[in-house]
């Protein structure tokens, strides 16, 4: 099965660009990214520039609406996304357990949509 | 009969000579009944249920709920047990529906017996199950034996199911009945066949032994006006002996695999409740220590409540009322804080200030029984009729303290 990991938490607690902190972090990511397709599991995933950058759009009576800022105000944003395969949601669950951002953020699992035929 | 019951020639010679064993047990401690035909085939009808349920309905019950069946889920028919139990009870689904989906597929029973149960509508219960079992087939919610370095965890969370239909059932928190029996029945039933399923789980085996010490206890622990009967004015020749001992005997056994877990506490405390002949002859002192014990594990103000109460009996309702107020703060809304501190008021010869904090937890309670049984506690403690004023039922494990002992299962 495909699943998407979306990785939620609070936007600006990280570490600073150029700090050992954000290298030992970022060698967490290569890592975990690294073992994803040394399993076979990886089939995509990217991480996202700050809710400050984004634009929401809908279209209303054919009219196009946008607006500055993301669809919800949270506390915990979604800061990026991982597509994998895996047998189960227990293989899910574990892969989402070893994100970096698991022990502070929160990951949201969720199963992509066959469509039949 | 049997044999026309069940079906099969095998069945009915096994449970017959199932209840010939047990007999020689129970007759040897307990005396033989006074209709020991009558006796043998309701204990081989129970055991002859008992193996239909345990192995022919489990194999349809799978390609119930999951489209495409993994062919490798088990080697024996225990691991397709274990494997359906861990699905249904599986931490990614919403803690109502596993125990919905554990009565409807590792029970057997109905939509609308599960419905009934809960006191929900048969269109709410089965609206759940749906969209219960959407989620297992659209997430790949996997329904095969954990691995061994998850299994623990995962006994845990069906442990925590199990006792979750048990509290429904003994301590029922909303509806007219105290007791459902039915549900306190499948309970025993789900956690003696987990044992056989996960023979080497401390836990495990502390939880069976719990709950059957605790149900021991279920025919004494309501009055014919279906009032409850306090620990202290229960007549103690009705409990059941058959459960105390098999209740003991799984907590011995959960002693001999070492780890020491909530339910082997809570098992502790209700075999020695099993063991006392009286209030009086109850070790409440070793009580309040293994309310310690559990506190240490998880401190929560429900235990630290039942604690003051083992406390009062063994100290006196003094101490017992300066432990209770402390936590005034925390358990403001909860109708147990208030008729444990009326009746240790009353023991205290505060009957005013008693009848007051019955008052509140008059407001508070949600259970029509308990609420008649508060109403007449506080009668009682006006008329100054002082002895028949005693407190509340130490230990009386209400669901809510089952759920704060399942909270540190996980």
């Amino acid at each position: 099965m495909k699943y998407a990991l979306l990785l939620y938490d609070t936007e600006g607690e990280g570490p600073e660009f150029g700090t050992p902190e954000m290298d030992a972090e970022m060698q967490q990511w290569f890592d975990y990214t690294e073992a994803l397709e040394a399993a076979g599991r990886h089939l995509g995933g990217e991480a996202l520039n700050p809710t400050a950058t984004a634009t929401t759009v809908r279209v209303r009576d054919g009219k196009t609406i946008t607006a500055d800022g993301p669809f919800a105000e949270t506390k915990e944003t979604l800061g990026g996304f991982y597509l994998i395969e895996a047998d189960d949601l227990d293989e899910a669950i574990e892969w989402a357990a070893k994100i970096p951002i698991a022990p502070h953020g929160s990951v949201e699992i969720r199963p992509i949509m066959e469509i039949p035929g | 009969m049997l044999l026309h019951e069940t079906g099969s020639l095998e069945l009915a010679e096994d449970a017959v000579s199932e209840a010939f064993v047990e007999a020689s047990v129970r007759w040897r401690t307990a005396g033989a009944p006074r209709r020991p035909g009558a006796w043998l085939l309701t204990t081989a009808r129970r055991k002859a249920i008992d193996q239909i349920r345990r192995s022919r309905r489990f194999e349809d019950r799978l390609p119930q709920l999951v489209d495409d069946p993994p062919e490798h889920r088990g080697e024996t028919l225990g691991d397709e047990q274990l494997a359906l139990i861990a699905g249904c009870a599986h931490p990614a689904l919403d803690a109502e529906a596993q125990v919905a989906l554990t009565l409807r597929y590792v029970c057997g029973l109905t939509t609308d017996q599960i419905a009934r149960s809960f006191m929900v509508p048969s269109e709410t219960m089965k609206k759940r199950l749906t969209r219960a079992k959407h989620k297992i087939s659209a997430a790949g919610v996997p329904f095969e034996v954990p691995p061994h370095d998850r299994l623990a965890d995962r006994l845990a969370a069906i442990c925590g199911v199990i006792y979750a239909v048990f509290s429904e059932g003994y301590a029922s928190s909303v509806g007219p009945d105290l007791v459902r029996g039915s549900l306190c029945d499948e309970a025993v039933w789900l956690s003696e066949l987990l044992c056989d399923l996960a023979p080497d789980d401390a836990e495990v085996h502390a939880l069976a032994g719990l709950i059957l010490l605790t149900d021991a206890r279920r025919a004494a622990r309501i009055d014919d006006d279906g009032l409850p009967v306090l620990l202290e004015d229960q007549d103690r020749s009705t409990w059941d002996r058959s459960k105390i001992d098999r209740g003991l005997a799984r907590l011995a056994r959960s002693e001999t695999l070492g780890r020491v877990g909530p339910y082997f506490l809570l098992g502790s405390i209700a075999g020695l409740h099993a063991h006392a002949r009286s209030i009086d002859d109850t070790p409440w002192a070793r009580i309040a220590g293994l309310y310690g014990a559990l506190i240490a594990l998880n401190d929560t103000p429900v235990l630290r409540l039942n604690q003051a109460a083992a406390v009062a009996w063994s100290e006196g309702p003094i101490t017992g009322l300066t432990l209770i107020d402390e936590l005034g703060d925390r358990l403001v809304d909860y109708p147990y804080f208030h008729s444990s501190r009326a009746a240790l008021l009353a023991r205290a010869g505060q009957p005013v200030a008693a009848a007051a904090a019955y008052d509140r937890a008059i407001e508070l309670t949600d259970n029509d029984a308990e609420r008649r049984w508060m109403v007449h506690r506080r009668a009682a403690v006006l008329t100054a009729d002082r002895r028949s004023v005693r407190p509340v039922e130490a230990g009386h494990e209400t669901s809510q303290d089952r759920r704060n002992v399942d909270s540190h299962q996980s």
